[in-house]
């Protein structure tokens, strides 16, 4: 069993966070995993995009073919179009509502609204609203892991909390709890 | 123990591993990280490996050829064009050979996501007549390391080992080992080998001719490459070479159903090359970069048969190897269902919001304006490259680490003015100070901007080498200390900025303006570590 992952969005946005929390999980379930990082000039407010490949066999490739991520995770609903010809057939698009505009040339947002709800499995939220309800908005990262939850599939629900768990235990109890509930809180708004 | 790495970590903790005692470096992407991993290392710590950033990527290799010769086992790692830098040290520590094992490091950036080239690093190995090694994944890495200086220790020859971006920053599991101890002090004995003299340097140079079996024999043998010949004849005739990690993309797209050789250690084993032809009826290079092992390949075999790769088209000419255009030249169809969106705007990098660079360039161009075509203004290579996109659109050129002031020199001399050139701190010590120096004894009519943010920004931060002294570096290079001059880049200070570079433009000698403030980044992180220190 394998699962190809695209965590994405503009730099800054905490996606490496998100890919630190899957790979401890995978990690710590036995599997193999190579993730694939965007490091150097490429952070600074542009669009930023992580491989994330999990599975029960040998992983040669370091990057995703075209056509076979199974869920695509954005922080931005423009980004997660970027990456449209990895996406597989069935796969999944995960992606916050909230658009980033930091560009003069940004598309009408109901264009992108359009292009996302054309895919057979989009997931989309406000999750920095969602962040902000539950703990702070800073936790809006765990929240679109929590959404991405049931999508990831090779890794459980309870595995992937954990994980978030033990990620973030050196920073205190609290920032745990808020995690959690970030993460909860997404999981219930797909589930 | 397995331990989840990127590939540079890999590289990192299999040296720290295999007794290593220095790391000489100037950050560079994708290499930075390499020397960061040992600067964190608790081992490291322990032993009092060295690990401070060096001021360019010549002193760096210099300065690890100097623990090689007490001795010891030292890495120095760069990007790609660092080694157009430390090119001369490079090239004649195989002149010299070394002591203590001695591993040189290259990042490759093919497809450029961080540079201004993709030179092939293989070629500067071939160049220097020395063992190359290119793992093709993170346990490779990590286990490369150990037999590279080993190697370079039974030669008494550096090596070079080549990675790419793709290897460089990207994760897997690693098994990991013990740390063996780090070699005793022994410095080198014999003069001969290391004063090149001509008379010298002759029969050192002939002993490096005569070390080159040896050196074909060890990669011959290596265990990092392999031929893999199917059990049974596969459909596909072709045979595939694979170099580095182009073996991970042909073993994606056709798993076991085709021969191949893995090459990960050059020379190139050319009875395998052969052994491979003989039971295909063509060959396809698959390597990342340039078409360093097609080109010999084609020698190898001769014109009748044919060779596929980079040069016929079969793979794209520039830009790196990735799953897909691997796919394509082994004729494997590819899954893509959906096409680019139509509703996508490119989304460049820029200007972190509060950025001192912002309040340089919004001063600057207005100034250059004011002075409608005539003036000219050099840029270098750091965040501040960013001032060559809209909205600043305030540099005229950036080609290589110090350019700004000498090409600026250079233009002053033909008769451009204003000829300015804008550089950060730490690329001013890295290669612009010497620079400076011909500015000063010529009297170029320029205006030099050191915009200083007290670090090297675009690779994440780390310490620049002369914080604290630019302004006694220019005085003592001969600038006039009353064209000196520095000022806090800030949105209130825009006007202030402004007028200094009329005045400076107007004075007929060099002078230099140092706006300096910290990079918002490094000051965010500053704080949180003080806040941190607090809590404890």
């Amino acid at each position: 069993m394998k699962k190809d992952i695209i965590l994405c969005g503009v730099g800054g946005q905490g996606i490496l966070s998100i890919a630190t929390i899957i790979g401890e999980a995978a990690t710590a379930a036995g599997l193999n995993l190579k993730q694939a990082e965007v490091h150097g000039m490429s952070q600074r407010g542009g669009d930023v995009q992580s491989n994330l490949r999990l599975s029960t066999d040998v992983i040669y490739s370091d990057l995703i073919p075209m056509g076979e991520a199974d869920v695509i995770i954005s922080m931005e609903p423009m980004e997660a179009l970027r990456y449209l010809p990895y996406l597989s057939k069935e796969g999944a698009v995960v992606t916050s509502s909230q658009s980033f505009v930091n560009i003069p040339n940004y598309p009408e947002v109901s264009a992108i609204d359009a292009e996302l709800d054309k895919l057979p499995k989009v997931a989309k939220l406000d999750i920095e609203q969602i962040a902000k309800e539950v703990a702070t908005v800073r936790s809006a990262n765990v929240v679109l892991l929590g959404m991405a939850a049931p999508y990831i599939g090779i890794l459980s629900t309870d595995e992937l909390r954990g994980a978030v768990a033990r990620v973030f235990e050196r920073k205190g109890e609290a920032v745990v709890e808020a995690n959690l509930k970030a993460f909860d809180a997404g999981v219930a708004a797909v589930g | 123990m397995k331990r989840l790495l990127l590939g540079d970590e890999a590289i990192a903790l299999g040296a720290l591993h295999a007794g290593l005692s220095g790391v000489y470096a100037y950050p560079g992407t994708p290499s930075t990280e390499i020397t960061e991993f040992i600067q964190g290392d608790k081992l490291a710590r322990e032993r009092n490996v060295h690990s401070r950033w060096c001021t360019n990527e010549k002193t760096a290799m210099e300065a690890a050829l100097g623990m090689s010769y007490a001795g010891k086992r030292a890495l120095v790692c760069m990007k790609h064009v660092g080694m157009n830098v430390c090119a001369d040290a490079f090239v004649n520590s195989a002149i010299t050979g070394c002591n203590g094992g001695l591993i040189v490091l290259a990042a490759d950036d093919p497809s450029m996501h961080s540079s201004q080239n993709e030179q092939d690093s293989r070629f500067y190995g071939k160049f220097a007549m020395i063992p190359v090694f290119e793992p093709s994944n993170q346990q490779e890495a990590y286990d490369m390391v150990e037999e590279a200086f080993a190697l370079s220790e039974r030669l008494k020859e550096p090596v070079l080992m080549r990675v790419v971006t793709r290897l460089a920053h990207s994760r897997a599991a690693v098994e990991i080992h013990d740390a063996k101890a780090e070699n005793e002090l022994s410095p080198e004995t014999d003069r001969t080998h290391w004063v090149l003299l001509p008379g010298n340097a002759k029969r050192q140079y002939a002993a490096l001719i005569e070390k080159q079996p040896v050196i074909a024999e060890a990669a011959a043998d290596s265990e990092f490459n392999r031929l893999e010949l199917c059990e049974d004849e596969p459909e596909n005739k072709t045979g595939v070479i694979c170099c580095g990690i182009g073996y991970n993309y042909v073993k994606e797209a056709v798993g076991n159903t085709m021969n191949v050789l893995k090459v990960s250690q050059y020379p190139l084993p050319e009875k395998d090359i052969v052994a491979l032809a003989a039971v295909s009826e063509n060959l396809l290079v698959v390597e990342d970069g340039q078409p360093v092992v097609e080109e010999l390949v084609r020698g190898m075999l001769g014109a009748g048969y044919p060779v596929y790769g980079r040069l016929t088209g079969a793979l794209p000419r520039a830009g790196e190897l990735n799953p897909d255009n691997v796919a394509k030249a082994l004729g494997v169809e590819s899954n893509k269902v959906y096409d680019p969106s139509p509703v996508l705007a490119g989304r460049p990098p820029q200007f972190c919001q509060g950025c001192g660079h912002r309040d340089v360039y919004n001063a600057l161009r207005e100034v250059v304006a004011e002075f409608g075509d005539k003036a000219r203004v050099f840029g270098d290579i750091g965040c501040y490259t960013l001032g060559a996109l809209p909205p600043f659109t305030a540099i005229d050129s950036c080609v290589d680490m110090g350019a700004s002031i000498t090409m600026a020199k250079g233009a002053a001399d033909a008769g451009v003015h204003p000829s300015i050139a804008i550089i950060g701190d730490s690329t001013f010590t890295h290669s612009g100070m010497t620079g400076l120096l011909d500015a000063v004894n010529d009297h170029s009519n320029i205006v030099v901007v050191i915009s200083d943010n007290l670090t090297t920004g675009m690779t994440g931060g780390q310490d620049s080498a002369g914080t604290s002294k630019y302004e006694a570096i220019c005085v003592a290079l001969g600038v006039d200390p009353a064209h000196v001059r520095v000022i806090v880049p800030q949105p209130t200070k825009v006007e202030q900025i402004k007028e200094m570079i009329r005045e400076e433009i107007a004075y007929p000698d060099v002078s230099v303006i140092i706006p300096r403030r910290e990079c918002i980044q490094t000051l965010a992180r500053h704080a949180r570590q003080k806040a941190a220190a607090r809590k404890q």
